[in-house]
């Protein structure tokens, strides 16, 4: 339950000074970096990581900007800029796998890199726990219960409709004996939190609404205790949402790895 | 034997007049840049035949996915009945399949069955438009030219079919009536109940069927040199426009070849670029776009499933695909009437951005797919949106001042924020 990071999150220079080779590498990205709130997501992952005993480092200082941004704001000499000096470090050090904690990054590297010579392994976080799940590794035991608890997911457009993963984050709130709830626009129908072509860094063009209102009105339509996200833009857009809406104290809006540690007392 | 000669130049004109529109239409796709889609035919083939022939993007809205459907299997279908009506019309004979017998009438009594599913269809549609006036058919971009075109094509429709049944109901009623040449043949489930509306007298009675036959086939040719210049394009374009979609997971978006040249050769010295003058970055312009952007422009019919569904629109923003897909093709056949007239093409001073698709429209994309996906024919307004933020972004530096910032950052500190890049790890130190 407890945000502190009790664990040592090891280094890919570490580990390779050491001579040893990760099975993963957690791909952090900006804003689980440096977005306070993203950051609590991103420890969480670690202690899901650790507590399953997977060997994995991250970059630490070495990480970067996929490019993502710059990308969908246009910048293509930016995001390649970006890209081949991130796939050299990662040859650099020989990664054969990765997890971001970031629906955008994670669809960056996977279907962006390969073309400028970065060919990995990419899964979404909600994947790696889908998978621990699957595998037997992972339960929703020895932490605080969802049972009964309302829960909606909001499919972040670049893991939804960008490449087709809607399974995965519902699989591992599945596991909770929680009541799932969906919005009436979800999957492949879901509305996007409003972050998404570099909107995140910008101010909305002149409309009469903001989309994450649109959004949040639509989840809250679902009467939620818990408003599920699988990306810290639609974190940061989602509750803002729901403090517009005057909501803070009856509706929590938690990350899939959030959760997960949650309900495993990590 | 006068109006077999009139048939015959009738088609043939038709066709050739059709032939050279097409033409123009193909020339006007093939300004746009090259992009490879011949990787992948089997996988091709079967988008296709789900897509556009099984319409199975259609099913998310039901009620206009039932209609449409009844829409387009009564287009194709009643269409074997041209064939019919080619053969009487150049041999001059009258109903050759007739001697299907069994056949014949069942095939003729299905014809009727679907021509009657297709007129209450085109009502219905006719009545959501104008009188229902659904959200989806009432945006700016639908006003003028685009909505008539609508309304043309549902009346022309519904008076093919008018035709067809009455034509089908004199037939039978000369038949009744031992009229020579009109030998017994066909079943007529729903004209039956229009025969009681038509006179009794031979002559007249053969004057509406001969008027009915030939407004039904003169109106098919018609139909047929109408679809260039209208939305209706898409009962052909459908079927190589999803052929040549974009098979790649949505979120990727394409590399640009003549940019990974340059940034090689600033992070390489030893590498060379290949000869040749890169071309713009980015799209100005319809040229700047892929054939494959330009087809998606003349296969769209304005349907509105995309902007239906897009966040920027929703709430109120000015951006709407299916409006981006409009301006992409009206700018092209601005372009292709220059080269019409032998003029130059892109020297009128105008573009596709600014003067057709506002910066403002462009900035608005959040990126989200929904568009791509909503579209029921496989057309990525997204990518012309891309393509455009591409050429401002880079050939004009020009974007909203918060993004020019974020760019900044990120050249300068790795990440979207002013944050040091030595601070990145201190998510796992502070608690």
């Amino acid at each position: 339950m407890t945000e502190k990071l009790n664990i040592e999150v090891p280094t890919m220079a570490e580990m390779m000074a050491r001579g040893e080779e990760p099975e993963i590498l957690f791909w952090v990205g900006c804003a689980g970096s440096y977005d306070e709130r993203a950051q609590k997501t991103t420890r969480d992952i670690c202690k899901i990581l650790h507590h399953v005993g997977i060997k994995y480092a991250v970059l630490g200082t070495e990480e970067s900007c996929t490019g993502d941004p710059a990308k969908r704001a246009g910048n293509e000499f930016l995001f390649q800029m970006q890209a081949m000096t991130n796939i050299e470090v990662l040859n650099a050090y020989n990664i054969k796998k990765i997890v971001t904690g970031c629906p955008h990054c994670f669809n960056t590297i996977k279907n962006e890199y390969p073309g400028l010579g970065g060919i990995y392994e990419v899964i979404h976080h909600t994947q790696l726990i889908q998978d621990l799940i699957n595998d037997g590794k992972l339960k929703a035991e020895g932490g605080e219960s969802f049972k009964g608890k309302k829960i909606t997911y909001h499919d972040p457009c670049y893991l939804g409709r960008g490449n087709g993963i809607y399974e995965a984050p519902r699989a591992a709130l599945e596991v909770l004996d929680a009541q799932l709830v969906e919005m009436k626009r979800c999957k492949s129908n879901g509305l996007c939190c409003g972050a998404g072509g570099a909107q995140m860094f910008k101010e909305p063009e002149k409309g009469n609404k903001d989309i994450n209102i649109e959004r949040i009105e639509e989840a809250l339509e679902t009467s939620p205790n818990i408003i599920a996200a699988g990306c810290p833009f639609c974190m940061t857009m989602l509750s803002d949402g729901v403090k517009m809406k005057d909501q803070n104290d009856n509706v929590k809006v938690l990350d899939i790895a959030e959760i997960t540690a949650r309900a495993n007392g990590l | 034997m006068i109006s077999q000669i009139l048939f015959i130049a009738l088609t043939i004109a038709a066709i050739a007049f059709f032939s050279i529109n097409l033409k123009k239409v193909i020339r006007n796709i093939r300004l746009g840049r090259p992009a490879d889609r011949s990787d992948q035919p089997a996988k091709r083939l079967t988008t296709m035949l789900k897509v556009a022939f099984g319409q199975t993007k259609m099913v998310v809205r039901p009620i206009p996915a039932a209609l449409h459907f009844i829409v387009y299997v009564g287009f194709v279908i009643i269409n074997i009945e041209v064939l019919e009506i080619m053969i009487d019309g150049v041999f001059g004979t009258h109903r050759i399949f007739g001697g299907l017998g069994s056949l014949y009438n069942f095939l003729i009594g299905g014809f009727e069955i679907l021509a009657l599913g297709v007129w209450i269809s085109c009502v219905i549609f006719l009545i959501r438009r104008n009188i229902l006036k659904l959200k989806r058919f009432m945006a700016r971009e639908l006003t003028g030219w685009p909505k008539s075109d609508a309304n043309y094509i549902l009346f022309t429709e519904i008076l093919l079919m008018t035709a067809f049944l009455l034509m089908n109901a004199a037939d039978a009623k000369l038949q009744l009536l031992g009229s020579h040449h009109y030998i017994s043949a066909g079943a007529f489930p729903v004209s039956q109940y229009l025969q009681n509306l038509l006179p009794a007298n031979e002559a007249s009675l053969i004057a509406i069927e001969r008027g009915c036959w030939w407004f039904h086939i003169i109106g098919i040719l018609a139909f047929l040199n109408y679809l260039p210049y209208s939305k209706h394009f898409h009962i052909l374009f459908a079927f190589p426009n999803t052929y040549f979609s974009n098979l790649e997971p949505k979120g990727e978006f394409t590399n640009m070849q003549s940019v990974t040249n340059e940034v090689k050769a600033m992070l390489d010295p030893s590498f060379t670029p290949p000869e040749g003058d890169p071309g713009r970055f980015g799209a100005k312009d319809v040229n700047d776009l892929t054939w494959v952007n330009l087809m998606n422009a003349y296969t769209c019919t304005e349907c509105g499933r995309c902007t239906a569904v897009c966040p920027a629109n929703i709430t109120g923003k000015l951006l709407s695909p299916r409006k981006i897909m409009m301006d992409t093709r009206d700018r092209m056949e601005e372009v292709g009437k220059t080269l019409d007239k032998g003029g130059a093409a892109f020297e009128d001073g105008k573009s596709l951005i600014d003067d057709y698709i506002t910066r403002e429209e462009l900035w608005a994309c959040t990126s989200c797919n929904a568009c791509v996906e909503a579209c029921p024919i496989n057309i990525d307004p997204l990518a012309i949106i891309t393509d455009l933020r591409r050429y401002a972004v880079m050939e004009e530096s020009q974007a909203p001042s918060s993004i020019s910032s974020m760019l900044g950052n990120i050249e300068n500190n790795g990440a979207p924020w002013k944050y040091s890049p030595a601070d990145r790890f201190n998510w796992a130190k502070e608690n």
